[in-house]
């Protein structure tokens, strides 16, 4: 091959060669396919108009902005605008009517229904389970036991400002460590276990006295969980003498709950909610069967 | 032809051919990369910004460990549906003093950007103790020897100096009482927590994982957690000044 090769046109195509030749073999210098090429400089030109109605090159303290003035945030702005708009209707209406109210109409019912288990679903089923079956800990809402109260207002209030949150308006109220902070001994702690297990009509420990535990029970616990150990709900003290057990019902469990105390947090979720949505997971909460 | 016959250098010189790749593609780099240094509306100003405290630096560098980032990302981008399910989209300045960022490019796991706060400590624990007690379907694996290892952090001053020259703003006093911070932040009752607030605004300060003795890996990675996400106060945030 020569830099100033000449030429040369194969005869049996009738394209030229690029100059090459192996032993005699020459290599074709076949055109690009026409409609090939035509695309190529279409995508230039594409590429210019897209620079100047898109924002595209930098400057000196900022860019060029395109002749649509569009933006990605801008964009997103104005689609939750128009998903707001779109929801308007029901929003306000939710927004206004009040919970029983709410509870009342089929229709708004059914809006608070299907815009709480979506917003259930992302931000209290991590804790409460996807159906509301909650864990260990973690309570169960489909129960007609309430520790905070299963009025709409109580739920409402505890969805609004949580449980032993960050927000001024939670609830707060704590199982002391009777254990931890030496106000019980060890035995008086499993005698006491017992005697929740008694109250509960679960099985006890041969040694157990119902006398001895139902006086250390009226001096230590009565004063939040009652007398009659059915609990008090302005203070989240629940009621012992169910089958409903937050962190289990063995030995074990209650005794660690007298030995460390107990304090579970929930968030105050009207920093991350709004208003409706805190209404309508209300509505769907009372509407898992045990509402009150 | 004459062309053709320029570009022949190229093609029969592989060290010219080369140096003319790494030009193009500079070019390419300086346009495309450059400007995000010096334009002024790369990273917007906003109210709340702060450097990591020591402990969340601690935790940060435990989720780079374990690699939550493989399944978790740190960015709601500017759409709909991530907006409506995650909250504000993420700004450039949310993540400016992570060194490297954790953004991710993986969603086997949620978001993770608005994370702090969603939940309590317990179930921090509890989860990474083991997903699956939580959160049923959940296919993240458990770190139970979290809250079991005690948190190494002889070197957590180093890390801060570290950070310091990549630019993020860590003062002698910070890196001075770094140890001191760290353990102060892991213990509510501790009387050196006014000392951490007073350096690191918004910080939260108690026991996070539940579990006594000295401070281990999960008070330092829930510590991490449940910051992210809390700086930026966004009822204060002008979004219309930052259109892009």
């Amino acid at each position: 091959m020569t830099s100033a090769h000449k030429e040369h046109i194969d005869p049996h195509t009738g394209t030229s060669t690029t100059g090459h030749e192996w032993d005699g073999i020459r290599e074709l210098n076949t055109p690009l396919p026409k409609w090939w090429l035509y695309m190529f400089y279409a995508t230039i030109v594409w590429a210019l108009g897209y620079f100047v109605v898109y924002p595209s090159w930098p400057l000196i303290s900022s860019h060029t902005p395109g002749l649509l003035g569009w933006s990605s945030r801008g964009a997103v702005t104005q689609e939750l605008a128009a998903l707001q708009h779109k929801r308007a209707p029901m929003v306000s209406a939710l927004s206004q009517a009040s919970l029983p109210e709410i509870v009342k109409d089929d229709k708004l019912r059914g809006f608070a229904v299907a815009q709480g288990r979506a917003a259930f679903g992302d931000n209290c089923a991590p804790c409460h389970g996807a159906g509301g079956g909650g864990a260990v800990g973690y309570p169960n809402l489909n129960d007609d036991e309430w520790i905070w109260g299963g009025t709409l207002d109580d739920i409402h209030q505890t969805i609004a400002f949580g449980i032993r949150s960050t927000h001024e308006k939670t609830r707060v109220g704590m199982m002391p460590a009777f254990g931890q902070t030496g106000m019980l001994k060890a035995s008086e702690i499993n005698m006491l276990a017992d005697h929740v297990r008694a109250l509960a009509g679960l099985s006890t420990e041969k040694s157990y006295d119902r006398a001895a535990g139902e006086k250390l029970f009226g001096e230590q616990c009565a004063a939040c969980h009652g007398d009659a150990a059915k609990g008090n709900q302005e203070i989240g003290a629940p009621n012992l003498t169910d089958k409903i057990w937050l962190f289990g019902a063995d030995r074990a469990a209650i005794a660690e709950g007298i030995h460390r105390g107990r304090g579970s947090m929930m968030p105050a979720w009207n920093e991350r909610l709004d208003d409706t949505t805190i209404k309508a997971l209300t509505v769907y909460v009372h509407s898992l069967g045990g509402g009150k | 032809m004459s062309l053709w016959n320029k570009h022949q250098i190229f093609e029969k010189n592989s060290l010219i051919l080369v140096i003319g790749v790494l030009i193009v593609i500079s070019i390419g780099g300086l346009v495309e990369i450059l400007p995000l240094y010096y334009l002024k509306s790369t990273i917007e100003k906003v109210e709340g910004m702060r450097p990591y405290s020591p402990l969340e630096l601690a935790g940060r560098d435990i989720y780079v460990r374990e690699g939550c980032y493989n399944c978790h990302s740190q960015m709601i981008r500017s759409l709909r549906d991530e907006v409506e399910r995650y909250g504000h989209y993420s700004l450039a300045a949310e993540s400016m003093y992570d060194k490297p960022f954790q953004w991710g490019s993986k969603r086997n796991g949620p978001d993770l950007a608005r994370v702090g706060g969603k939940y309590s400590d317990a179930w921090h624990k509890d989860h990474l103790d083991n997903p699956r007690a939580m959160v049923p379907g959940s296919i993240m694996p458990a770190y139970p020897w979290l809250a079991k290892t005690a948190l190494d952090y002889r070197e957590i001053r180093s890390s801060m100096k570290v950070m310091a020259l990549q630019g993020v703003p860590y003062t002698p006093e910070m890196i001075e009482n770094a140890e001191k911070d760290l353990v102060a932040q892991a213990s509510a009752e501790s009387a050196d927590v006014e000392a951490v607030l007073q350096r690191y605004p918004k910080a939260q300060a108690r026991k996070f994982s539940g579990a006594n003795g000295p401070v281990n890996e999960a008070d330092a990675l829930i510590a991490y957690l449940q910051m992210l996400g809390t700086l930026v106060d966004f009822k204060m945030y002008d979004g219309k000044a930052n259109l892009r």
